[in-house]
């Protein structure tokens, strides 16, 4: 049976009861996870899983029923139970939903991928992450080391009422390890290329030879271990740089989070929260300073991050949005049923769902900051700072529901003194408010450091959805930030 | 729904595929629904149906995993050799146990009933009435409300090659509500296996009032209060620390017990058990390899006493350094399905309350409060320390000012960064327990809680 013929059958259900559009996602799903811990494999796993997930507008309110099983009886139970549930919606509204017109689309897409990893070793790949392990437990004072690989195959058929058909296929891989220390009273912690299971991109097998995995874990775990000697980092207001993974989750959750449309308008007012970024403030709100350039941008020029795609989940082609542009605020990641609300004639193309049963909602893109024009290296960064901390990995990551008042800790810092890097300090923190921090961003370096980092679990909506986002950062300088009050005795 | 049958004529299915020394299946999944609303209105309104087929083989001391959703002959020899083959290319690992025989799980044993017609019976007519009548209490009140009505019928299933068969069914309905006004907001939230159990036309006219008194908020300046955290807020905080309660945590050195099993690490009034089968728990009495789920003490008049052991960290630990720092050491039915990385935790969380003649209501702790606050929510909770067990979170959606023993209005949202080991030495008075639900842990069933000296570092802008 062909997709095709399974999506007519849903479609042909919606049509005869008369809706206003429907559309079916049909997801086939597989991911390999594979890791290991201490000098053992710590997991072996394979999942897969396919379904349709059927969405119509009807009565001007939205319903949506997903079903594992693609037999006609049960996809045509499905439509109609969408049905009945968009109607049942239809009684309570505020006013009918007003999708953004577009056009239809036939096409087929898949994301660039060298090698697909499915095909490469899972012995091979063990062997790789224990070899990893043995380097990072060979450092004396290590106690516990992790390392990880993962692989996701996401294709997914889409046809719309409006006539698109378009199927596109997603590969993602995800490599990382990190090092433990325990002792006395306290955990240290270092991760390689980036905590939380590493680097992600959309991309082949090629990424783990990129990453220089095992070249790195030396370094990370004598680190790890340096830190119980550490200093702690001083509390205060001190010139701050950030380096690019850091930046990239700064930019998540201030950027990225508050300038989610639906999230603005109130729809996310139980669980995600709302956001500062009221909708008087586009073109008016001075965001950040001058050199601050931010865009949404899913198309595949921009690069193999976890926001690239060619349609998003509602059949609109990716595009690339300025969000913020030499510090003023310029655009919101919008969807087919929200842009008239900023006078928008179209959907900005961000709406993406969790799988096949999940309905699709506004999600992160790759939102980037754009590098500095100027040749800037982290080196000379430094060099032209006189006094402040350079702030490496995430540890912790927190911020209120409006998205004004953050708090993010490092895995390690480092003081800088007259220009270069000095002793390194245990457990730095800085806090901030988000308009303030921005506009306090005096320097950022150039695109040979820019890197565009994965966020492979940004949690939205409810029933809570997980997506893989992009951010495009270089390591910037931010003057005047408080510093250390996570450690402000409690 | 899943049936009893309809699992063992599966798992007869995946054995005809199975050369392995041992297979094993677990089957999840049911059907759910969940009704979203914001603006007074409905924006939402999703229903799925899916199930989960995953085969775990043994096969010459090595172990894997596959999972699939489909149970058609083809999709299940699939799945199989997928495991089979996953487990083939790793060396042996001489700690892994055999299956859990079928005494792990004696289905005479106690079985909790948690599947309720009156919440599998609600559809999306009966959850649309739900919230019409929220959006109600909001124009009422001249409010604009935004949550979730949500239910949902679900089966756990473990069989194995050893003849264990471990099954649970239950059902769930769960209703959260935010009302805002123009400067605050006020939020409630209930779940049950039993959608008698909670009325949502009063939890949004608890949130509505929360709202209302919190309008205007002041500013107060950061630092150390006396705070009074209902029972949502306390569940969310305090999950945190229980991901370290299992020995596999300890074997790991990433617990925060490490070092401390058997010492005084709270207060005398903090005790705090594990237990499936209290009447105001819910989930399934058997753990990822279907083995029964004890009753566990955890802490006991502030000592620590007991952690949560799989089958295979029992073993592990008793032959580790560790085994005679740790209390008794048993396998206590916590385990996740193997194979996994984090062992076991302690998911069924029962905090006592204070002694009989201490207990007092949320009321009676604000009338005996002087200069305090009263948080409804907390929100992003993060680890900052993982060996103080320091975190940080924002209070969020009804935070009070209290003087002279009463409300005296709301105020604008703090940062907090808080030992929880400090916390918990730190508890003046508790409620009664009841079943509480969060956004940021599990449920739990755990009183309202007046602390000295909570630390706010920070104030935001609302």
């Amino acid at each position: 049976m062909s997709m095709k013929q399974i999506a007519g059958w849903a479609l042909d259900v919606c049509h005869a009861q008369g809706v206003q559009y429907a559309e079916i996602r049909i997801v086939d799903d597989r991911q390999r996870a594979l890791s290991t811990k201490n000098g053992k494999v710590g997991y072996v796993s394979d999942s897969e899983s396919l379904g349709a997930g059927i969405r119509v507008l009807a009565n001007g309110a939205w319903g949506f029923a997903a079903t594992e099983d693609l037999t006609r009886e049960s996809i045509e139970i499905t439509a109609g139970r969408a049905l009945e549930i968009a109607r049942s919606s239809a009684r309570v509204k505020q006013e009918d939903v007003r999708l953004a017109p577009e056009k239809a689309y036939v096409d087929d897409w898949a994301s660039p991928c060298r090698i697909d990893p499915f095909t490469t070793s899972v012995e091979q790949n063990i062997d790789l992450l224990l070899k990893i392990d043995a380097e990072l437990r060979a450092v004396a004072g290590i106690t516990l080391a992790e390392a990880n690989l993962n692989f996701r195959r996401y294709e997914q058929w889409f046809y719309n009422s409006d006539g698109s058909d378009i199927h596109q296929v997603k590969t993602t891989v995800g490599a990382g390890y990190a090092a433990y220390a325990f002792s006395g009273n306290e955990i240290m912690k270092r991760s390689y290329p980036n905590s939380f299971g590493g680097q992600w991109q959309d991309k082949g097998y090629e990424l783990v030879g990129e990453l220089k995995l095992l070249e790195n874990a030396r370094r990370i775990a004598e680190e790890a271990v340096a830190l119980h000697k550490a200093d702690q980092c001083p509390q205060g207001n001190y010139d701050i740089i950030l380096d690019s993974s850091q930046l990239g989750l700064q930019i998540h959750e201030s950027i990225g989070h508050p300038i989610e449309l639906d999230r603005v308008l109130g729809m996310e007012a139980n669980f995600a929260g709302m956001s500062f970024l009221t909708t008087e403030k586009l073109r008016k709100l001075k965001y950040g300073s001058d050199i601050v350039n931010v865009v949404a941008d899913a198309t595949e020029a921009h690069g193999p991050g976890l926001g690239t795609f060619k349609y998003d989940d509602e059949g609109v082609p990716a595009q690339c949005t300025p969000v913020i542009t030499n510090g003023l605020f310029t655009g919101y990641l919008t969807s087919r049923d929200t842009a008239h609300t900023i006078g928008a004639e179209r959907s900005g193309g961000t709406m993406r769902a969790d799988g096949w049963n999940r309905v699709p909602m506004i999600r992160m893109t790759n939102i980037s900051i754009l590098p500095g024009t100027t040749p800037l290296t982290l080196d000379q960064l430094i060099a032209s700072t006189d006094h402040g901390i350079f702030f490496q990995t995430n540890r912790s990551w927190s911020i209120d529901d409006k998205r004004y008042n953050f708090q993010f800790g490092t895995e390690i810092g480092w003081e800088i003194k007259g220009g270069k890097l000095g002793r390194m300090l245990k457990n730095p923190s800085y806090s901030g408010i988000t308009t303030e921090f921005w506009n306090s961003m005096d320097a950022i370096c150039s695109r040979d450091q820019w890197t565009l980092w994965g966020t492979p679990n940004c949690g939205k909506g409810q029933p809570q959805q997980v997506m893989g986002t992009g951010h495009g950062a270089a390591p910037a300088r931010f003057r005047g930030i408080k510093v250390g009050s996570a450690y402000k005795a409690g | 729904m899943l049936t009893k049958d309809k699992a063992q004529e599966t798992f007869a299915r995946v054995l005809k595929h199975s050369h392995a020394d041992e297979t094993e299946l677990l089957i999840g999944g049911g059907q759910s629904a969940l009704t979203r609303f914001a603006n007074n209105g409905i924006t939402q309104n999703v229903s799925e149906k899916n199930y989960s087929l995953s085969v775990r083989v043994n096969l010459d001391g090595r172990t894997a995993r596959a999972t699939t959703n489909k149970f058609d002959e083809e999709s299940i020899r699939r799945v199989v050799e997928a495991a089979t083959n996953l487990a083939k290319v790793q060396a042996a690992d001489p700690d892994l146990l055999p299956m859990a025989d079928a005494a792990a799980f004696d289905p005479a044993g106690p079985a909790p009933a948690r599947n309720y017609f009156e919440t599998s019976s609600i559809g999306p007519q009966e959850r649309a009435t739900a919230v019409e009548k929220i959006v109600q209490v909001a124009q009422k009140r001249k409010l604009t409300t935004a949550g979730i009505y949500a239910t949902s019928e679900s089966v756990d299933a473990i069989l194995n090659s050893r003849g264990l068969v471990s099954y649970h069914t239950q059902t769930s309905a769960e209703c959260s509500i935010t009302m805002l006004a123009p400067d605050s907001s006020g939020w409630q939230k209930s779940n049950s296996p039993d959608a008698r159990n909670f009325d949502p036309v009063e939890l949004a006219e608890v949130a509505a009032e929360k709202a209302k008194e919190s309008a205007g908020p002041k500013e107060l300046p950061p630092g150390k209060y006396t705070v009074i955290l209902e029972p949502a807020a306390v569940l969310d905080l305090l999950g945190f620390m229980f991901w370290d309660w299992g020995g596999q945590a300890i074997l790991d050195e990433r617990s925060f017990l490490n070092n401390r099993v058997g010492t005084k690490l709270f207060g005398e009034n903090i005790s705090i058990s594990d237990d499936v089968y209290h009447p105001l728990q819910s989930g399934a009495p058997f753990d990822g390899e279907g083995v029964r789920k004890q009753q566990v003490k955890l802490v006991e008049n502030g000592v620590v006493t007991s952690l949560v052991y799989a089958r295979g960290t029992a073993e592990k630990v008793r032959k580790s350094e560790f085994a005679n720092k740790l209390g008794p050491v048993r396998p206590t039915g916590h385990g996740f399905p193997i194979p996994n990385e984090v062992g076991e935790a302690p998911m069924n969380i029962v905090i006592s309350g204070g002694a009989d003649d201490k207990k007092r209501t949320i009321d009676e702790m604000v009338k005996g409060t002087e200069d305090g606050i009263l948080v409804t929510r907390l929100w992003y909770i993060r680890e900052v320390d993982p060996y103080e067990k320091i975190l940080t979170g924002m209070t969020r959606d009804g935070t009070f000012q209290i003087k002279g023993g009463q409300i005296f209005g709301g105020i604008r949202n703090f940062r907090f960064n808080q030992s929880l080991v400090t916390f918990l030495n730190n508890v003046l008075e508790m409620s009664e327990p009841v079943r509480a639900s969060g956004e940021e842990s599990f449920d739990m069933v755990v009183p309202a809680m007046k602390i000295r000296d909570f630390n706010f570092t920070e104030v935001t802008k609302f």
